[in-house]
C-alpha cells in the first residue's frame, strides 16, 4: 500500500466518525442542493442541455491542437505573450522569470486551481514574494496555512466562529460572529493589497479560440479587480479549457453557475481578450498567459477516459459524492477531490500511489448523473481499478478469484460451499472483527449480510 | 524542441487514439445532430414587456436595485435624491450620452476615467456612474465592456455601481447578448466584456450570501 494510501485510510476513518465535520457539511450542501435542483428545474431540457456541453466539449478536446493554436494565434495577435509550459516545474520557472522581469515584490491572486495544483505559492514565497489569495475563501484557508477543502467552496468546513478567531489572531480584528461583518473585515484588508500589488494572478474557466479570449467567472469581483488594477497580469490556464466558439459560452455560463452554486449566472463572468489596449483607460499593460500541460497530455492519450478532461471544475460531483461528504476533502490529499479528484489524480500523479482514491467509491453513479458534461465518471473509476490490477495484480487477490472461479464452476462444490456457508455464518458472529475473522476488514466496522437459508435454485425446486 | 512543439506532438500523438462519443454510455443517447445552446436554456417571454417583466424579476431575486424610470429628468431626479440621501461625496464616471450628463446632475466632485485616471482617487469614490452595452431579460445580468463603461475598473471599484441604461438596450437571452457583442465589435473587441449579474457576493462564510465581497455592494440600474 502506498504511504499516500495509508494516510488516506487513516484520516478517512477519523473523518467519518467526525459528526460535528458531517453537520458543517451537510448544512451548506443542503442550501446547495436546494437551489442546484431549482436552477436545473429552469432550463427548458437539462439533460438536452448536457448532451450539448458534453459534444461541444467533445470536439474541443478531441481537436485541442487545432483550437489551442488558434486560441494562442489569436489572443497573441491582440498583444498577450503566450508561453507553454509542459510541467508544473516549467509553469514555475516561466512565471518567476516574470515576477524577477518586473522586479516585482507583492502578488494578489484571484483563485486558480492549477495554482494549486503546481504549489505556485509556495515557488513564489520561497522567492522572497508577497503572495495574497484574494478570494475570500481561498484567503480564509491561506490563513491557515491549509489547502482549499473543495474546489469551488475552499472554506467550507468552516464556522464562522473559528473564521473569526482566524481573523483575530492574523488580522488583529475584533472578535465577530456576523459573516457580513467578517466579510468586510477581509475586503477591508485586500483593498490594499490591490491597490499596492505589482502583479495580479489569475486563473482562467474557459478559453475562446474563435475571438481568443480568457473566460473567468467569479462571485466576489476579486479576478476582475486583479485584471483591472496590477501593472502586469498572469493567467495560468490548463490546456483542457480551450472552447471553440464564443456562443458556447451562452450554455457553459450558465450551467458552470447553475452546478457550481445553485446560481442562475455567477456574478461576474468576465471575457479578456487582451492587456490594455491603445485608447483604453485602465488594465495591465503586460498580460502573460502560461499553458499547462502538467500531464494532461497522458490524460488525453487515455481515449477511454480522454473526456475527463472536459471538466469544468464545478464540484458538482463531489457535492453529491457519498464519500466526498463522509471524509471531506482535505483527506483525499490532493488538489482535486471528489471524484473527479479520484479519477484524474492517477493520471496526474502516478496510477500506483492513488488507485486507493478509485476504490474509495461506493459506485452509486451519482457523480456521473450529475456531471454537466457527462464525464463517465463512475466508469472511469472502474477503469482505474483495472488498470491497477493489471500494472500490479495482488496475489491474494487473484488466488481469491481463482478459488471461487474453481468452485462456482462446479455444481457439486458450490452445494458444498453454499451449506458450509450457512452453517458457518453463527460461528463467524463469535469472532467478529477480531484477528481470527477471515472478513476483519469488512466486519470491523459493518455486519456481514446473511447468507440466505433456501438459495434460489432450491426455492424453485420446491414451489408448489 | 520548443516546449509549445512537445505539447503540441503529444496532442497530436494522444489523438491517434478514437474516443467513444458523448453520451454512448446512456442507454439512449440524444440524438447526435448538434442543438444550440437557445433550445436547453431557460425560457424568455416572446414580447419586450414579458421579457422586461422577467429582467425585473431577476434583478428583484439578485438584489438589485432596479429604477424604472421614463424620462431623463425622473432618472435626473431620482439620481440625485440618492446622492442626497446616501450622502455622496464623489463620483465617478466616463465620457458618454448618458454618464456624462448624468454626473453633471449632480454637482458633486467628479472623477472621469475616460483619460486615464489616478486608482487611489477612484477607491475613495462613493459611486461608480457608466453606461452599458446590454441588459439581458434571461439572467438579469448587465453586460459591459471597458469601452462602454469607462474602462476595467470604475464598474468593480467603488462601492456602489449605478448602471445607465436604454429599455431598447434590453436582449432576450444570452445568445442574443453574444450575438451583440460579435456584431458591434466584429474584429476589434474591447479587451474585456463582463456580464455582471447582481451586486458583488460571497458565500464563502458558512455559505450565507453577502453582499460587497470585493465589488459593489449595491447596483443599481437606471432603466430609461
Amino acid at each position: 500500500m502506498s504511504a499516500f494510501a495509508t494516510q488516506f485510510l487513516k484520516q478517512a476513518r477519523v473523518m467519518a466518525a467526525d459528526l460535528r465535520h458531517r453537520r458543517i457539511i451537510r448544512s451548506a450542501l443542503g442550501n446547495y442542493e436546494i437551489a442546484r435542483d431549482k436552477g436545473n428545474a429552469s432550463f427548458q431540457d437539462w439533460q438536452g442541455a448536457r448532451q450539448l456541453a458534453a459534444q461541444t466539449k467533445w470536439e474541443a478536446i478531441n481537436h485541442l491542437d487545432k483550437y489551442l493554436e488558434q486560441f494562442v494565434a489569436k489572443i497573441e495577435a491582440r498583444g498577450t505573450k503566450v508561453h507553454w509550459a509542459s510541467t508544473g516545474d516549467r509553469a514555475r520557472e516561466i512565471i518567476l522569470q516574470i515576477v524577477r522581469d518586473k522586479k516585482a515584490h507583492s502578488i494578489i491572486k484571484s483563485k486558480a486551481m492549477t495554482a494549486e495544483e503546481i504549489h505556485l505559492n509556495d515557488t513564489l514565497e520561497e522567492a522572497g514574494l508577497t503572495v495574497v489569495e484574494n478570494d475570500l475563501g481561498e484567503f480564509i484557508v491561506q490563513l491557515r496555512h491549509e489547502a482549499p477543502y473543495h474546489i469551488v467552496f475552499p472554506s467550507m468546513h468552516l464556522t464562522r466562529g473559528e473564521i473569526s478567531r482566524l481573523f483575530e489572531s492574523e488580522l488583529g480584528s475584533a472578535p465577530t460572529n456576523d459573516p457580513e461583518e467578517l466579510t468586510m473585515i477581509a475586503r477591508r484588508v485586500l483593498r490594499e493589497k490591490y491597490l499596492t500589488a505589482d502583479i495580479g494572478i489569475t486563473g482562467a474557466n474557459f478559453a475562446i479560440a474563435e475571438t481568443g479570449m480568457v473566460s473567468i467567472t467569479e462571485n466576489e469581483g476579486n479576478a476582475r479587480l486583479t485584471a483591472a488594477l496590477p501593472k502586469t497580469m498572469i493567467t495560468l490556464m490548463g490546456i483542457e479549457k480551450v472552447l471553440p466558439r464564443l456562443d458556447d459560452l451562452a450554455l457553459f455560463l450558465p450551467m458552470l453557475a447553475t452546478m457550481g452554486t445553485g446560481q442562475q449566472l455567477t456574478c461576474y463572468n468576465t471575457l479578456y481578450g487582451g492587456p490594455r489596449q491603445p485608447g483604453e483607460s485602465d488594465g495591465p499593460e503586460e498580460w502573460h498567459i502560461v499553458l499547462l500541460d502538467n500531464h494532461r497530455t497522458e490524460l488525453l492519450a487515455d481515449a477511454e477516459q480522454r473526456d475527463a478532461l472536459h471538466c469544468i471544475r464545478c464540484g458538482a460531483c463531489l457535492n453529491v459524492c457519498p464519500i466526498f461528504r463522509n471524509v471531506g476533502g482535505h483527506t483525499y490529499g490532493t488538489t482535486y477531490s471528489g471524484p473527479i479528484g479520484s479519477v484524474i489524480t492517477p493520471h496526474l500523479r502516478g496510477l500506483l500511489d492513488w488507485k486507493h482514491l478509485s476504490n474509495a467509491s461506493s459506485l452509486c453513479g451519482a457523480c456521473t448523473e450529475t456531471c454537466p458534461v457527462k464525464i463517465d465518471l463512475h466508469h472511469h473509476l472502474l477503469q482505474n481499478r483495472r488498470n491497477a490490477a493489471k500494472l500490479k495484480p495482488s496475489f491474494f487477490e487473484r488466488l481469491a478469484y481463482k478459488m471461487f472461479g474453481f468452485i462456482v464452476n462446479r455444481p457439486a462444490l458450490w452445494i458444498i460451499a453454499k451449506k458450509f456457508g450457512r452453517w458457518g455464518q453463527p460461528l463467524q458472529n463469535l469472532v467478529k472483527g477480531s484477528a481470527l475473522d477471515p472478513a476483519k476488514a469488512w466486519t470491523q466496522t459493518r455486519d456481514l449480510p446473511k447468507l440466505a437459508q433456501e438459495s434460489f435454485k432450491d426455492w424453485w425446486r420446491n414451489r408448489k | 524542441m520548443s516546449e509549445r512543439e512537445i505539447i503540441l506532438g503529444r496532442i497530436r500523438d494522444a489523438l491517434k487514439a478514437q474516443a467513444p462519443l458523448p453520451g454512448s454510455h446512456d442507454r439512449a443517447p440524444v440524438s447526435a445532430t448538434t442543438s444550440t445552446p437557445r433550445q436547453w436554456l431557460p425560457k424568455v417571454g416572446e414580447s419586450f414587456d414579458e421579457q422586461l417583466a422577467l429582467f425585473a424579476r431577476n434583478a428583484a431575486t439578485l438584489k438589485v436595485d432596479l429604477q424604472m424610470v421614463s424620462s431623463i429628468d425622473q432618472a435626473h431626479m431620482t439620481l440625485a435624491k440618492m446622492a442626497d440621501t446616501q450622502k455622496w461625496k464623489s463620483v465617478a464616471t466616463h465620457d458618454g450620452m448618458l454618464a456624462g450628463v448624468a454626473a453633471n446632475w449632480l454637482s458633486l466632485p467628479t472623477i472621469n476615467t475616460t483619460a486615464g485616471f489616478d486608482v487611489n482617487e477612484l477607491e475613495t469614490c462613493d459611486v461608480g456612474i457608466s453606461e452599458c452595452d446590454a441588459l439581458i431579460a434571461q439572467t438579469g445580468s448587465v453586460m459591459v465592456t471597458n469601452r462602454s463603461a469607462g474602462g476595467r475598473a470604475l464598474s468593480v471599484l467603488p462601492p456602489h455601481h449605478v448602471v445607465l441604461a436604454r429599455r431598447e438596450q434590453l436582449v432576450a437571452d444570452l445568445p442574443a447578448a453574444i450575438e451583440l457583442v460579435k456584431k458591434k465589435y466584429a474584429n476589434n473587441y474591447p479587451s474585456i466584456i463582463s456580464f455582471i449579474t447582481g451586486p458583488s457576493r460571497t458565500g464563502d462564510i458558512e455559505r450565507i450570501l453577502v453582499l460587497g465581497a470585493h465589488g459593489p455592494k449595491k447596483l443599481t440600474i437606471f432603466c430609461l
